[in-house]
């Protein structure tokens, strides 16, 4: 049994994009302030529209835009929800999820069973979509740490009842936080089913946007920590098929098993660590996943 | 330069300003005094273009001033310090003044103009710190150096002395002079007395939203402003009848590391309490006063034989069981602390004085009675709200505390322990809770009194101890300490020296 790293690492950087792409959009809805535990939702939906949109134009490109737009257009009623009707973003999160995951398995009968049309590859022989997401990493640091605009968005996060006070729209930016996660989510998913495993099935994001989720608060809220997250769930997502294949007398369930595990072992280390080394503590924006009401 | 004519708002079941008209000239620190509710902020809130009128006009500099929002406002020229500070606890201080900014500089440039504006006015700042790590004085000079940065021509302050020690207060009143000096308007809002007659050159006076009375503050006596204010006399606090008995609570060698990152530990704190004593302890926030009032009442147990009742030690018991001896507290935050907000009083009233009075019999609510012993609350300290089974957080905070400090009082304690006890009451409310403490303590109880407010302590307290860092200072008989000892005592004078070559 040879597992070549450099191979091994090429497909991690595969298998870590659609949770990539989750997590970023995530962090940058987290760091606004909302908590949106609607990813899962939103990716599976970014699968369907994105498989059938590059089905059928034959264009996986106009695809993967199609499940951008598909997934941001599935987070607005969460949107509308939680800014403008003040309901609570656990429930409506969790019910965008269930909507997602209903909505998708309706509407994705036509499509079962049909394959999605090829895709040109870029360097490396790797999908152009995993280098957007590593593209995204520097870029999303560099917005919200270097920008005026990431600025804005982490002060609403940190006290939007100190960012209303100076005068900024606290329901705008997040809405549009809320939008480009719905995005991000959506291309994550549509790169599942379109680049991964090429045909739509009912439920195929299996729990990622979970993984997603976890990976944002085990990465501190910073972009850099996203990346070694979802790469670290992608490298034993990867391993662990290498390991079926290689045919070893492990059974599969516990295989499959593993990157949840893994990744769930780590962030409670993770967590236990900060918890006990008393340091700075979370770097949770202060106001994340609290309702903004503004009296005028 | 700053006119309002004929001001008007309404919420609904409320007229919070009503036919307001007054006016600021440059140069002049213009106080705005009435009770809490008295329409003060919703006032400033007009001007800062947070709240929009429903009638009435504003002009600043002639021209007409309806800002739409407070970035139009601050394009106008108006800036605002508030009372609760509007700054990002996890940014740094450069970046929460570029949060208040329209066009900031970049990033090296603005830190440059910061280090600039905090020399030429005295207030030390070092712009890559963060909030989080900052005292209070030292939060609201990041507020005050982000108006400055803008040039305005009108400064709003929002009962800015309420955090600050003595020393800082008399520096913040030295920056506000030297900015009124050079031209700049000062719209200061407050209720307290001393400090607008010392440093206002103008009073406005409102009530129940409407102007009573624009006087020269300098020309009354603080009754007179008081009386002007709450309009009536206020009755004069009796501090009679009380005779320091035997000791109640003792407190020795009271060590607790730190509960949470942010949180202080206490340092041996050692004190002891009389029977009819009201003991004072001061300090800046953040000094130890939660941990201090959790350590009291068995929120957070502490070493055997640290804290004694009557000799009896009382150190490894939980809240519960202290009740049941007779050590009561009332922690400082009332909404979500002292009392659960969903809650109704009656529930509220059960959760502290289930086991004193009697209100659970057998392991079941006894409904009427908790309903009984809230009314008796209700009643005997003048709480205004429809009944006992109205919601916790449908009161106003003076309402609430009366609510959670007579809820303590009425269950007579042997020793009752408050930290905060009149934070953002109002004069009339903030009166009767202290009447209440004395009355208790001449019925012979002990009460321990934590506040910021000195003038509070020096009100009430026999003795008075500082809280500093954790390490609570000897007690000094208050009779006859002044303001300045007592700021030395709070170990207020960070970062003094460059204000004070």
């Amino acid at each position: 049994m040879i597992i070549d790293p450099i191979a091994l690492f090429l497909l991690l950087l595969s298998a870590s994009t659609p949770i990539l792409f989750a997590a970023l959009g995530e962090l940058v809805v987290e760091r606004a302030g909302v908590l949106n535990l609607g990813v899962e939702g939103m990716m599976i939906t970014g699968a369907l529209a994105g498989f059938a949109a590059a089905y059928h134009t034959g264009n996986p490109w106009l695809g993967f835009a199609a499940a951008a737009l598909a997934g941001a257009l599935i987070a607005m009623p969460f949107a509308v929800l939680t800014q403008f009707l003040l309901s609570n973003q656990v429930a409506s999160g969790l019910a965008l999820t269930l909507f997602g995951l209903g909505m998708a398995a309706l509407f994705g009968k036509p499509v079962e069973g049909v394959k999605a049309p090829a895709m040109a590859s870029g360097p490396l022989d790797l999908n152009w979509i995993v280098w957007l997401g590593l593209g995204m990493v520097p870029a999303i640091w560099w917005f919200l740490n270097r920008s005026r605009a990431g600025l804005i968005l982490r002060g609403m996060g940190e006290n939007h009842d100190a960012a209303h006070a100076l005068g900024y729209d606290v329901r705008r930016v997040r809405i549009a936080a809320i939008a480009f996660g719905g995005a991000m989510a959506g291309i994550g998913g549509a790169f599942i089913s379109i680049a991964t495993v090429l045909q739509w099935t009912e439920g195929m994001t299996a729990g990622a946007g979970w993984i997603a989720l976890a990976i944002v608060v085990f990465s501190n809220w910073t972009a850099p920590g996203v990346m070694a997250g979802a790469w670290l769930f992608g490298g034993v997502t990867v391993l662990q098929l290498r390991l079926q294949a290689a045919g070893v007398r492990v059974p599969v369930q516990l295989l499959s098993m593993a990157p949840y595990l893994a990744t769930i072992l780590v962030l409670v280390a993770i967590s236990a660590r900060q918890k006990f080394s008393r340091r700075a503590g979370s770097a949770a924006p202060g106001s994340l996943g609290q309702t903004f009401h503004a009296l005028r | 330069m700053f006119r309002a004519q004929g001001i008007g708002k309404s919420y609904p079941g409320v007229r919070a300003n009503d036919d307001v008209s007054f006016w600021v000239a440059p140069g002049e620190i213009h106080a705005l005094l009435g009770e809490n509710g008295a329409g003060k902020s919703t006032l400033v809130k007009m001007i800062y273009g947070l709240v929009r009128p429903d009638d009435g006009q504003m002009t600043l500099n002639g021209q007409p001033h309806q800002p739409a929002d407070p970035r139009a406002a601050r394009a106008a020229g108006v800036a605002m310090v508030f009372q609760h500070f509007s700054l990002f606890d996890a940014l740094t201080v450069a970046e929460n003044i570029a949060l208040g900014m329209e066009n900031p500089p970049p990033r090296r440039e603005l830190s440059a103009r910061i280090a600039q504006v905090s020399r030429d006015f005295g207030l030390p700042l070092n712009p890559a710190r963060r909030i989080v790590t900052l005292s209070a004085g030292e939060r609201q000079r990041v507020e005050i150096i982000r108006c400055l940065l803008q040039n305005p021509r009108l400064l709003i302050m929002d009962e800015p002395t309420s955090v600050l020690t003595p020393q800082e207060a008399e520096l913040l009143f030295a920056t506000l002079r030297t900015l009124a000096d050079r031209g700049t308007a000062i719209l200061y809002i407050s209720h307290k007395l001393d400090e607008i007659r010392t440093h206002c050159d103008r009073a406005t006076i409102l009530r129940h939203g409407r102007v009573v009375d624009s006087c020269d503050p300098r020309a009354h006596s603080a009754r007179d402003l008081a009386a002007m204010m709450v309009g009536g006399a206020m009755r004069p606090i009796d501090r009679s009848g009380r005779r320091a008995g035997e000791v109640l609570l003792q407190v020795g060698a009271l060590s607790q590391p730190a509960p949470s990152a942010e949180g202080t530990a206490l340092k041996s704190v050692a004190l002891t309490l009389r029977a009819g004593e009201i003991l004072g302890i001061g300090g800046v926030a953040g000094n130890g006063q939660d941990e201090l009032l959790a350590a009291l009442s068995g929120e957070a147990r502490s070493a055997p034989g640290t804290i004694l009742l009557g000799g009896a030690d009382l150190s490894r018991l939980g809240p519960e069981a202290r009740r049941r001896a007779g050590l009561l507290a009332a922690p400082e935050d009332r909404l979500g602390h002292a009392a659960v907000p969903d809650f109704s009083l009656a529930e509220n009233a059960l959760l502290t004085a289930g086991a004193r009075k009697g209100l659970v019999r057998k392991g079941l609510i006894d409904r009427p009675a908790a309903r009984a012993f809230a009314e008796s609350v209700i009643r005997a300290f003048d709480v205004r709200t429809p009944g006992p089974g109205t919601a916790a957080r449908a009161l106003s905070g003076g309402n609430l505390q009366k609510f959670v400090i007579g809820r303590e009082v009425i269950q007579a304690p042997r020793v009752l322990a408050v930290n905060q006890p009149t934070w953002g009451v109002d004069a009339g409310a903030a009166a009767a809770v202290r009447q209440s403490l004395l009355d208790l303590a001449r019925s012979g109880a002990g009460v321990i009194v934590i506040s910021q407010d000195l003038d509070e302590l020096l009100e009430l307290s026999d003795r008075f101890c500082a809280l500093n860092e954790g390490r609570l200072s000897d007690p000094v008989p208050t009779e006859g300490l002044t303001l300045d000892r007592i700021g030395l005592m709070l170990g207020g004078a960070h970062g003094m020296e460059v204000a004070h070559p």
